[in-house]
């Protein structure tokens, strides 16, 4: 599998990127319940900010409303969901048949991840699955596009024609293998890159130009997370509990310089800020605007970062 | 070796409370190494029933025996003949031992007296760590000697998640990063550019996934 066959997909955000565009892409998590309202609320207060929404697939492992019925919510609204799919979760029939699942609805992104670990979740007694990795789902999704061929062999009618994302997160360890397992993933198929939320940016910086010294921001396009900090006690919160996140003392040192009424805007004005220098950053493509049950932020922090009006591709 | 740890006595207890003669029956095999169920163990369970039944006013026979293994025929015919005298035997071997001799003795209740872990190392006495799921199909060679499928909390073979902190598992603080580990000794081997191989889709059918397994070599078989 390789990149250097550009396989051009119905894909909004591929075509976003293609065409030059900053792209930008939010999230959804979908509700404990089943209310398909606290999906299609959250997408109508942002569709018309991004070029693409993220729907996140039982994320902290906490048992939600699947990732895909909600893709194919916001497909109804006529919105370019990317399906966000874990391994946790489903072996690789699973795998394949939600993948047709979303094919079958014209799903047409899908982000590739391992997902976190069931003992963080509400099912810490569950068993997991992990019977192939992120990587290898990302293998998966390619060969069933461009071969229209099943994992075991077999031809498939009708192959999913999606645009392959993969995470990256640049702040985890150990450091070193951070752009080497970036450039796995490219290797392995991935197209579009959604990056952790970047609140370190000279260690996000660091990473970026060796990525770019291997030339692999040529080969997929990279999206930039960035997530605003609602309280100085979220900022703690990540910093403390959450792997793989890089807070720094001065950010956390900020948030709490401000008074309690004042965090939130600071928070938001970080992120902007933080977008605004991250846009001047080589390789960098786009921003994953990742508003945590804060979707309604998400215009505001677009629209003052520079990236409103979204570019108008039909 | 393959390690156990002890049950809690109150279990054990629930499940021979009823009998009134039972055999312990150790091994001396892995559980004599991880200390959960050879010899010395079989004494201390011993005597501590023995103490906790005559407390209840109860008498109970209390019966030890250490076997040098109970996952072999030629061992576990070393009680056939005492067998028929107990109501149960409570077996300190792990669990391939204690259904071993429940298939050896389809008329005696064996009773399991220590939990199965898995299969591991000593680290240092008293601490136990895995090493091996047994899956069926070795890929040490390529991952610096370090198995991603037992020491990676995800089985990842492609390297470590974006948990990764300092070393640690994103699970536990307590336990070790196995992709940490496997990428310091690819360095240490100067085989650092094994990493970029894509390592392709697992074949799970030799592992558990494919159902029991069995092992038949010809060239040994009488």
């Amino acid at each position: 599998m390789n990149n250097d066959r550009k396989t051009s997909t119905p894909s909004k955000l591929q075509k976003v990127l293609e065409a030059g565009h900053l792209a930008v892409t939010s999230e959804c998590g979908p509700p404990r319940g089943s209310d398909p309202e606290a999906i299609t609320k959250k997408a109508e207060m942002i569709k018309d900010h991004v070029d693409a929404i993220n729907i996140t697939d039982n994320q902290t492992s906490v048992t939600r409303l699947c990732s895909l019925a909600s893709c194919i919510h916001l497909k109804l609204m006529g919105l370019e969901p990317v399906l966000q799919m874990v391994v946790r979760d489903r072996n690789r029939i699973a795998i394949q048949s939600d993948i047709l699942g979303a094919a079958s609805f014209d799903i047409h992104n899908i982000l590739c991840l391992s997902g976190d670990h069931q003992i963080f979740g509400d099912s810490p007694q569950g068993q997991n699955v992990f019977d192939i990795d992120s990587m290898q789902l990302i293998q998966t999704v390619r060969l069933m596009r461009d071969e229209g061929k099943f994992l075991g062999g077999d031809e498939l009618n009708r192959p999913p024609r999606m645009f392959v994302g993969a995470a990256a997160n640049p702040f985890a360890d150990p450091f070193e293998i951070r752009v080497p397992r970036l450039a796995k993933k490219i290797a392995a198929g991935a197209e579009f890159i959604q990056t952790q939320c970047i609140y370190n940016l000279d260690k996000f910086e660091l990473w970026m130009q060796q990525a770019c010294e291997r030339g692999l921001h040529e080969k997929v396009a990279i999206l930039a997370g960035v997530t605003p900090f609602k309280s100085a006690g979220m900022a703690k919160y990540m910093k403390k509990r959450v792997p793989g996140m890089d807070v720094p003392d001065e950010v956390i040192e900020r948030m709490s310089g401000v008074p309690k009424e004042k965090q939130a805007e600071e928070g938001i004005k970080i992120c902007i800020e933080s977008i605004q220098r991250l846009k001047e950053v080589e390789g960098v493509r786009g921003f994953h605007i990742m508003a945590i049950e804060w979707e309604e932020k998400v215009p505001e922090i677009v629209e003052a970062s520079g990236l409103y009006p979204r570019p108008d591709l039909d | 070796m393959i390690v156990a740890k002890k049950k809690p006595i109150e279990e054990i207890i629930e499940t021979v409370k009823d009998y009134d003669k039972i055999l312990i029956a150790g091994c001396n095999e892995c559980v004599t190494v991880c200390e959960a169920g050879g010899k010395r163990e079989v004494a201390v369970l011993a005597s501590a029933l023995r103490m906790y039944f005559m407390n209840q006013g109860k008498e109970i026979k209390i019966d030890e025996v250490t076997l040098e293994r109970q996952c072999d025929h030629e061992y576990l015919e070393e009680v056939r003949n005492v067998m028929d005298q107990y109501g149960a035997v409570v077996s300190l071997a792990c669990g391939v031992g204690v259904q071993f001799m429940a298939e050896t003795y389809a008329q005696s209740p064996i009773l399991p007296g220590v939990d199965t872990c898995f299969m591991g190392v000593t680290e240092e006495r008293g601490v136990w760590t895995e090493r091996c799921q047994g899956c069926g199909q070795c890929m040490l060679a390529s991952t610096g000697g370090i198995c991603p499928v037992s020491r990676c909390a995800k089985r990842l073979f492609n390297g470590p998640c974006g948990g990764s902190t300092q070393g640690h598992c994103e699970i536990h603080k307590d336990l070790v990063c196995g992709w940490q580990l496997i990428v310091d000794r690819l360095r240490e081997l100067n085989q650092f550019a094994e990493y970029e191989k894509v390592t392709p889709i697992k074949d799970w059918s030799t592992e558990r996934a494919g159902g029991p397994r069995k092992v038949i070599r010809e060239d040994v078989k009488e």
